[in-house]
């Protein structure tokens, strides 16, 4: 009793302090994935980046990747809007909002509730409690729903190899664990990028927004976003002026919860449907043996029926019968009569 | 069997030669893919992950081999039995198509040798995961409803006997997979909130999927009738009066069925608020499929039943098929994506187009080659109906 109120009213402290933190984040009942608040994340602030892709560099040294085709501050590369491939796991995008040029950074963003390893039917993709969304080559099969699913189109597939893998930012997790800083953040010479705990960045964002008014919009793109991502963004224009509109003011409802109704009938049909549609069998089967025997019982009535008209033919027939006999014995006493009485008549 | 004598085996035929023109091209391009790359033979980026491959020879496929499920319900559950006749077909068609679905699943996937790890560390938080597992045993299933023909063929009593014992329990297994992965194939998109146009995006997608399954798979019946009845006519063991009073049957429930699948998808646009997408050019894309591909078929089937016009209903059966290759095509890449800009997207390539012809190509001819032989579009004279 006592243990049990103590459980009580310690969850009732705890939801209280969580809800007066600045890393208050929605609360999903049902969470496919743990998530400890200890978890790290990386933020980029569009306002300090200057588009030099030093961290494109930098992502492509620590990942072993070819180094990048146009060296940096050739400001050509940003003619066009690029997204990541199989071997440019970051990339720089320029947008020009207002006559001032804004750059932002993409990558994958390792949210709390990975739709794309919600879907893999392997578990090829996997949240690591550290933060970062691992993903392991040697189960995967390849289907590419997880690019399917990614909201950011964040993950590319190395379709020129006979066995291709998903390639995607890794958040560095083999550095992360050494106690290094991702290739990325190590690299910007601006501080754009900031590496660290992820409720402690939450609050770094928050302090620079309150500290900078008028430089940044309210609104730490991230945090809640479909349950939150480890990468988070703070801009000082509306992310829909940077390439993301299909994600502005979209849902703080994790991804993965969208299929949970959907999972939830499966059980349903599999208890309900194999009563209800031998129900129907039984149902037809009975009204095929009914009608079956209704149609058996017609015959006999018939045939009964049949009989007893022939019965009464036959009846008639003999009482006709006998009546023609009557008749006959008549006619012919009739005959024997008036023969007789003709007789009589001619003898006079 | 029928009494017309078997026609002379004659090789060179337009279909043969069209099969073995299709046959020879493909092998380069089977090479391509499995030596270097599906980006050597599909038209497949970054941003487009899922294309002609899964569209139709999956997601269409998977619907169009419905017939299986739908005319065994309708025979083995619902007495039915005037499309007795149909139902072999119907399983055979499903049985091929299914197994055409997975052997192109494999040529989509990147690493399908890994596979099995499918049931070692099974992703239970994922459809894909449901349809995987319900098309491996659905398959399975409509193995063990069609090998009562195998089995007489063969001249298999015992065999036959137990697989015939078991309709009824393989046909509720078969009813109820169905349902699930019928509908989970739709239901993958859910997860897709702000990559699916509204229009098509629906909390009811997986009803959608499954209702219109059933009329694809009714229809894909009808279609398949009359091809039959056309091209291997000697085997077939009803006349053609029958054929058509099975297919004005047919017209009618698919009739039913199109009407209910485009009421329920009206009730999609109004649940979601989305009426006002529908004036956008992606808008009238969605009015095409559903005033075209499904509510004319609708009326043609209506006007055909009360006119008793059987060509009629055959070709509203075409323009259903249509309209579910259509809709499956619009989900997997033509409406999905809908916002990013069009150099981003996507046309099939030819060679993509070719190696889906080729399934469809080897599905005739498989089906051909065991029709002519088994017990599917006639009975067998030492069996008989198993009713």
């Amino acid at each position: 009793m006592s243990i049990s109120r103590r459980g009580f009213l310690g969850g009732l402290g705890v939801s209280a302090l969580a809800a007066g933190s600045t890393d208050a984040e929605p609360h999903t009942e049902h969470s496919y994935f743990e998530v400890p608040d200890e978890r790290y994340g990386l933020l980029h602030d569009t306002t300090l980046c200057v588009g030099c892709r030093s961290c494109e560099a930098g992502c492509k040294e620590v990942n072993e990747l070819p180094p990048i085709e146009r060296p940096i501050g050739d400001m050509a590369v940003f003619d066009h809007e690029r997204r990541t491939t199989d071997t440019e796991l970051t990339v720089v995008n320029r947008y020009t909002v207002d006559g001032k040029d804004i750059f932002r950074k993409h990558q994958c963003m390792h949210c709390n509730e990975p739709s794309c390893a919600s879907v893999c039917l392997v578990k090829a993709l996997v949240k690591s409690p550290e933060g970062p969304v691992l993903y392991d080559p040697d189960v995967c099969v390849g289907c590419r729903y997880c690019m399917m699913t990614c909201p950011y189109y964040a993950l590319a597939y190395e379709y020129s190899s006979p066995n291709p893998r998903v390639m995607r930012c890794t958040m560095c997790y083999p550095r992360i664990i050494e106690g290094k800083v991702p290739g990325c953040a190590e690299a910007c010479p601006m501080g754009a990028i900031s590496f660290g705990k992820r409720s402690d960045l939450l609050v770094l964002a928050r302090d620079r927004i309150a500290k900078h008014p008028g430089r940044y919009v309210e609104h730490v793109f991230g945090e809640y976003e479909f349950g939150g991502t480890s990468w988070l963004l703070l801009t000082g224009t509306p992310i829909g002026n940077l390439g993301l509109g299909s994600l502005e003011n979209v849902s703080h409802t994790p991804l993965p919860e969208l299929t949970k109704s959907f999972l939830s009938i499966v059980p349903l049909v599999l208890t309900m449907w194999p009563g209800l549609l031998l129900g129907f069998y039984a149902f037809t089967k009975r009204r095929n043996e009914v009608s079956e025997e209704e149609a058996r019982a017609r015959v006999v009535e018939a045939l009964m029926q049949a009989d007893e008209e022939t019965k009464t033919k036959l009846a008639a027939a003999a009482e006709r019968a006998g009546k023609d006999k009557e008749r006959a014995i008549a006619q012919a006493v009739k005959k024997a009569l008036e023969e007789q009485a003709a007789k009589e008549g001619s003898d006079e | 069997m029928s009494d017309s004598a078997v026609p002379e085996k004659k090789w060179i035929t337009p279909f043969n030669v069209f099969a073995a023109v299709v046959f020879v091209v493909s092998l380069p391009l089977i090479y391509l893919r499995w030596f270097h790359g599906i980006g050597s033979v599909t038209n497949l980026n970054q941003d487009v992950p899922w294309g002609f491959w899964i569209g139709f020879d999956v997601m269409a496929g998977v619907a169009l081999a419905a017939g299986g499920y739908v005319m065994a319900t309708a025979v083995h559950l619902f007495g039915m039995k005037e499309y007795e006749p149909v139902v072999r077909p119907a399983i055979l068609t499903g049985f091929l198509g299914y197994v055409l679905v997975i052997i192109g699943v494999g040529f989509d996937l990147g690493r399908p040798w890994n596979a099995p790890h499918m049931l070692l560390q099974p992703g239970l938080a994922s459809i894909l995961f449901l349809v995987g597992l319900h098309v491996g045993l659905y398959c399975t299933t409509q193995f063990v409803e069609i090998s009562p023909a195998l089995f007489e063929w063969l001249g298999w009593k015992k065999w036959r006997k137990i697989a015939v014992s078991i309709t009824l329990g393989a046909t509720i297994f078969g009813v109820i997979l169905s349902t699930l992965h019928q509908s989970a194939l739709g239901a993958m998109l859910l997860i897709t909130p702000t990559k699916l146009h509204p229009l098509w995006y629906s909390p009811f997608i997986g009803l959608f999927f499954f209702v219109s399954s059933i009329a694809a798979g009714l229809a894909m019946v009808t279609f398949e009738g009359m091809l039959s009845h056309k091209f291997m006519g000697y085997r077939v063991g009803i006349d053609q009066d029958r054929l058509d009073r099975i297919t004005l049957g047919l017209g009618k429930a698919t009739c039913i069925t199109l009407g209910t699948y485009f009421a329920i998808k009206l009730l999609g646009v109004a649940h979601g608020h989305t009426w006002s997408y529908l004036g956008t050019p992606m808008g009238l894309w969605f009015l095409v499929e559903i005033l075209g591909f499904v509510l004319l078929p609708c009326v043609l089937y209506l006007v055909a039943y009360r006119e008793q016009r059987p060509k009629l209903v055959r070709f509203a059966a075409f323009i259903t098929v249509m309209g579910i290759i259509l809709n499956r095509l619009n989900v997997s890449f033509i409406a999905f994506n809908w916002q990013l800009p069009h150099d981003k997207g996507y046309f099939p390539a030819w060679s993509e187009f070719w190696i889906s012809m080729l399934f469809v190509t080897a599905g005739i001819v498989i089906y051909r080659w065991i029709v002519s032989r088994m017990p599917i579009l006639d009975n067998h004279p030492d069996y008989g109906s198993i009713h």
